[in-house]
């Protein structure tokens, strides 16, 4: 009914010249509404193209002043930066994030770097190194742009090397330790109120894993350091308090939720033929739930791992508290590492607006868009797909 | 005989796993529930939640952050809401279940809700506060510096993108259940399509709107990264007075108390106290949501 009428508004009346009653007058205030309406929906749309546009924007000049290197490699001689070197001891008692920055880490390698950022910044007023954004980038770019590939972060001393490797690999270690975590009990946990638990115990499990999902990232690392990260040490004796094994761990309890939520949904909606049939061929409960279901919801669970492995990718706050944000390449477990996300959330404050080392940490940004997009992109299309054409037999 | 008692025996051991499963999860929840709630109940007073800190932040209480906190969640959802119960309208109302328009709204809207936290940071930087606010400073002060730079606006504004697929999941959810009756009733009566959705499915689903609302809420009550570098600040004598002031929050506050003060040991119970505080905020907030959302699902069952 209503898809005519909108289609017959802008015709009005029609050709026999009697009044049909299944055309409404046109109204402007309507037309209005749904175009209004329409509008509005893309916004969401937009705001992925301008996400990507404007993180992708502010780490181009890497790309493209590599290129004019060549002219102003005369005047590359000139370094502004390190100048104020000295100052950094005298004002670590003054109250400002960035002077009280290198305590947030036990290595005295990290703590040096980050004590050169304070003097750009501290030799400016804040107000003023947002605007300014000084050019002493473009050699700086061609050296940064040729060190994404080593293994050394040190953004700011007196050769800044941006290698991304170090904190490529803390990401993936970090990931890696929290999904084995996270994953197992949380798609078995999914298993036990999808198939076994009586409704009593359903009532109390999902919400309060619901529960968990609501506790804010920043909460859980304050319980990771302040906490876990003892308990662990006890348990394990390790060395570094803070480490990839305890910001995984603390990861692992933000990812718990989300893989929870997606594979109960994944479990419960196979359809119940599936468990009839099962039952009626003379199999048992639990060779149901494990032979079963839980096969023919495999892509959905794969979605919810995927999602997770998303989740713990980007996760800031935790990585920022709990992991001692050392860019180390080992692949021990007990070592501090630093991930790509807390690395743009602890030096993003302190850089000088346009700098080479602002450009970078907006790349890590644009590898942590792309990347969270392409996992979401194959958990809504591959996976949708397989697991509606497994459902329906198709 | 004996394979069914074996059977029997690989049964329970399954179940028991995958109730140990469930039970750890729980185990974690409340633990981690009962270490802030056991550090910080004794730090609560109402001193504590209305005082400005003191000392170099050794002492005193913790109200710009509260205050800051709940400016910021305000200004986000006067952004957030209606865009978001907008776009949540056009999707149930107006779209049609399978179009590519729809289909690429929905896709959108799931891509939003796992962006990684610190890319809407980067994004308010790079878009709100380097693009937006410069130009805006260049057009109406002559290129002084006013909106170019952190402040309570942008940041809210940056967090409002966050929120957005939470406001739109919830509302699409509630939407869907205003019985279709209801609709074709309101249009047999002569009522347009809009007047339709403004009259009789908005005034419907006016609980879904306000569990999304909640659940927005108390998601950018707990969110520091996308404000991180959009306007938060670490220590402020005097409360936010403009939309272009910096401004203090909980969790941020928790994050430089815990790792950046001076001291951490000394001020352990005013991190435990404003962990506490953040902790309940959130989970009244949750608890809310939760038990509406339950009572609009039991609306549509009956």
């Amino acid at each position: 009914m209503t898809k005519k009428n909108k289609k017959g508004k802008t015709s009005g009346e029609s050709d026999s010249g009697l009044i049909d009653i299944t055309q409404r007058k046109f109204r402007w205030s309507d037309y209005l509404a749904e175009k209004i309406i329409k509008g509005v929906a893309f916004l969401s749309i937009t705001i992925i193209i301008l996400i990507f546009i404007f993180v992708f924007r502010e780490s181009l000049p890497i790309f493209a002043s590599a290129k004019s290197a060549e002219h102003t490699e005369a005047a590359s001689t000139s370094t502004e930066v390190q100048e104020t070197y000295g100052e950094v001891t005298d004002q670590s008692n003054v109250e400002e994030v960035q002077e009280t920055y290198g305590e947030v880490t036990d290595q005295s390698a990290v703590q040096e770097t980050y004590g050169e950022v304070t003097d750009t910044s501290s030799t400016k007023s804040p107000a003023e190194s947002y605007a300014v954004s000084d050019g002493s980038g473009y050699d700086d770019n061609q050296s940064a742009l040729k060190s994404l590939a080593s293994k050394d972060w040190y953004p700011v001393s007196e050769k800044p090397r941006f290698g991304l490797y170090s904190l490529i690999i803390g990401t993936f270690k970090i990931t890696v330790i929290s999904i084995l975590f996270a994953a197992p009990l949380a798609i078995l946990a999914a298993l036990y109120t999808a198939s076994f638990a009586g409704k009593r115990l359903k009532e109390i499990i999902k919400p309060t894993i619901e529960m968990l999902a609501g506790f804010p990232s920043v909460v859980i690392g304050f319980f990771a350091l302040m906490v876990l990260a003892t308990f662990l040490q006890e348990v394990f004796h390790y060395d570094t308090r803070l480490n990839s094994f305890v910001g995984g761990i603390a990861m692992g309890i933000a990812a718990i939720p989300i893989i929870f939520t997606i594979t109960e949904d994944a479990l419960t909606a196979v359809p119940k033929t599936f468990y009839e049939a099962s039952l009626a061929l003379g199999a048992s409960k639990w060779q149901t739930a494990f032979f079963v279901i839980l096969p023919a919801a495999t892509p959905g669970i794969f979605a919810a791992v995927l999602l997770g492995i998303g989740r713990v990718f980007g996760e800031t706050m935790i990585a920022l508290m709990a992991t001692g944000n050392a860019a180390q390449m080992g692949m021990n477990p007990f070592e501090s590492v630093r991930t790509l996300a807390a690395t743009i959330g602890a030096e993003m404050a302190e850089v000088v607006f346009g700098d080479t080392h602002y450009n970078v940490l907006f790349l890590i940004g644009s590898v942590l868009f792309i990347f969270t997009f392409v996992i979401n992109a194959i958990a809504e299309f591959y996976v949708k797909g397989k697991l509606m054409k497994r459902i329906q037999g198709k | 005989m004996i394979k069914s008692f074996k059977n029997n025996i690989k049964g329970i051991l399954i179940e028991g796993l995958t109730l140990s499963s469930a039970l750890i999860i729980i185990a974690i929840v409340v633990v981690m529930f009962a270490v802030i709630f056991i550090g910080g109940k004794d730090q609560i007073s109402w001193e504590f939640l209305t005082s400005f800190p003191e000392d170099g932040m050794t002492k005193g209480g913790i109200f710009p952050a509260i205050y800051g906190t709940a400016l910021l969640v305000v200004l986000m959802s006067v952004a957030a809401v209606p865009f978001g119960t907008i776009t949540a309208i056009y999707l149930t109302e107006y779209a049609k279940e399978n179009s590519i328009i729809a289909k690429a709204i929905r896709f959108a809207v799931r891509t939003l809700a796992v962006i990684p936290s610190i890319i809407y940071g980067l994004f308010g930087l790079g878009f709100f506060i380097k693009f937006v606010g410069t130009q805006m400073d260049e057009t109406f002060l002559g290129g002084q510096l006013k909106w170019g730079q952190p402040n309570i606006l942008w940041a809210s504004l940056t967090m409002s993108l966050l929120t957005l697929p939470v406001v739109i999941v919830s509302v699409e959810e509630a939407l869907k259940t205003v019985p279709r009756e209801l609709r074709a009733a309101s249009l047999a009566l002569g009522a347009t399509k809009w007047q339709t959705i403004w009259k009789v499915v908005i005034p419907g689903s006016i609980s879904g709107i306000l569990t999304g609302t909640i659940l927005a809420v108390s998601r950018a009550a707990g969110e520091v990264a996308p404000i991180l570098f959009t306007g938060v600040a670490y220590y402020l004598a005097t409360l936010p007075g403009s939309l272009s002031d910096q401004f203090m929050v909980l969790g941020y506050h928790i994050y430089v108390m815990s790792t950046q003060s001076a001291n951490v040991d000394q001020t352990m119970p005013i991190q435990f106290g404003t962990t506490f505080v953040l902790l309940m905020l959130t989970f009244i907030l949750n608890f809310s949501a939760i038990i509406l959302r339950y009572r609009i699902r039991k609306n549509k069952r009956d």
